[in-house]
């Protein structure tokens, strides 16, 4: 079938070329006039066109924004430690419009003891074991989807979401298996722009105060984000 | 002299904060420019073929329909997130628009618009794939992301970054392996997998003094990938490491991990 086409494609030319060497040679001896394209060659040339006019499926350049990016800072509970600051960044992916994951990095710095405080006796950790870093990778899911109205004009997407995860925890001197599970809030300021209100629970094994028990460690915060 | 030092100092510092800001600046400034124009130069427009095109608030299937757009309207396609699309019709009116219903819109010239949407067939022909496991590694957890790259659909290098947590010791481990799919068109694609790498180990500061060590491993292992949706898939895999110490014996340890994945 190609090579059929590709053998009109070749005839075709040649017949044209043949035909204007009529007209010139008519030109030239005066004979003729100088219109009248043979009304012939047209047909052929439609019957080809939409062959030679490729279907191309061209799939638009859309900008997708599938990834979120932000900070966060809000207060972090150290069990046993007193509450102090945190702050940290997010990124996450969002995979439907249900589900997507997240990676979290974090830090805080842990406080005094009760008991180092009423003793007054030899602190339990030297000041750099007290840094509190924390990364997360947690699967999260938007459960309830909605929009808040500020007045008669004014309406905002919003998303309530569970996270849950694994990751690590990096405090008095070790790096501790950390769950982490949590509810958040996410208030969409335009299309692109997110606020996020966060409440997590951070949850690993610590044997430091002599005997091995699981603490939980409760963080709030508040956040900004970029969808890109 | 000292004095002097100081101020060479402070003038340093001053210098470097200086130009961060002026970094700072010069990416908000790109950002801030660049960024409409580079909207603008992606801004498709298509027509509705359908009798009516549905504008919901949000990118999702809850939100409320607020408009809707006549057959024969064109609307602009602003952005994308994961399913949804934000358009602008032709009065201005923006809102969201499921990609089945935008499926059956036209480009202006008459041809059907098509979207990228990752298949099955791109699971088995996908060249680059990363993702995230967790699980047990010889009593102790494991947290692991990995990146793989695709020779062909049969063949792929994997690089492995992972964290081991445990009661008495923790501690990090890289290696890179070659992977072997036997059916890599399969849904449920089996691999077997061999490699090396590195291990280093920290003994917990509670227990009795111990020493870190770095010693190289060699695995053999074997899974199974699971195309799960769109470009998601599920891993889960067994591998046998034996760790070459320094000492008399080999330690053999066992690991059982899943997790989720990418391809693109």
């Amino acid at each position: 079938m190609e090579s059929r086409f590709r053998l009109l494609f070749l005839v075709l030319p040649v017949f044209a070329l043949g035909l204007n060497g009529c007209a010139a040679t008519k030109n030239l001896f005066g004979r003729g006039n100088n219109s009248a394209p043979p009304p012939t060659a047209e047909a052929p040339g439609q019957v080809i066109d939409p062959e030679v006019e490729r279907r191309e499926i061209k799939e638009p350049k859309i900008d997708t924004e599938n990834f979120e990016i932000g900070a966060f800072v809000g207060i972090m509970s150290v069990e046993d430690f007193e509450s102090n600051i945190v702050y940290g960044v997010r990124l996450a992916y969002h995979v439907t419009e249900g589900f997507f994951v997240e990676g979290t990095f974090g830090q805080t710095d842990a406080g005094l003891t009760s008991f180092e405080r009423l003793s007054g006796g030899a602190p339990i950790l030297s000041d750099s074991d007290r840094t509190f870093t924390f990364y997360n990778l947690n699967l999260g899911y938007n459960i309830l989807p909605g929009e808040v109205f500020l007045g008669e004009g004014r309406a905002y997407n919003t998303n309530l979401y569970l996270i849950a995860g694994l990751g690590s925890t990096r405090f008095a001197g070790d790096d501790r298996f950390t769950v982490n599970f949590g509810v958040g809030y996410r208030f969409l300021l335009t299309d692109s722009i997110a606020l996020h209100l966060d409440f997590r629970d951070h949850l690993f094994d610590i044997d430091l105060l002599g005997e091995d028990k699981t603490v939980h460690n409760l963080e709030g915060n508040l956040g900004v984000t970029v969808f890109f | 002299m000292s004095a002097r030092s100081i101020t060479i100092i402070h003038s340093t510092h001053r210098l470097t904060r200086v130009s961060w800001a002026a970094l700072l600046l010069l990416v908000m400034s790109q950002v801030l420019t660049a960024e409409p124009a580079h909207a603008k130069a992606d801004y498709r427009t298509v027509s509705v073929a359908d009798p009516y095109l549905e504008l919901r608030t949000g990118p999702g299937i809850g939100y409320p329909k607020f408009y809707v757009v006549e057959r024969g309207e064109s609307v602009d396609i602003l952005k994308r997130r994961t399913d949804w699309f934000l358009v602008r019709a032709e009065n201005g009116k923006e809102g969201w628009v499921s990609q089945e219903q935008l499926q059956r819109t036209l480009q202006p010239d008459g041809q059907e618009i098509e979207f990228a949407a990752a298949s099955q067939a791109d699971f088995t022909d996908a060249r680059w794939e990363a993702g995230i496991l967790a699980g047990d590694f010889g009593g102790a957890n494991i947290i692991s992301l990995y990146g793989s790259f695709s020779l062909n659909p049969h063949v792929s290098i994997e690089a492995w970054g992972s964290q081991i947590l445990g009661n008495f010791s923790n501690g990090w481990m890289g290696s890179i392996n070659v992977v072997h799919e036997t059916w890599p068109d399969w849904r449920i694609s089996p691999f077997f997998t061999l490699g090396t790498g590195v291990i280093h180990t920290e003994p917990k500061s509670t227990i009795v003094q111990g020493e870190d060590r770095t010693d190289q491993v060699a695995h053999v292992g074997a899974g199974v990938r699971i195309y799960a949706t769109r470009r998601f898939v599920l891993r889960a895999e067994y591998k046998s490491y034996v760790v070459f110490t320094s000492r008399d014996d080999n330690e053999e340890v066992e690991e059982w991990k899943v997790g989720f994945a990418f391809f693109f």
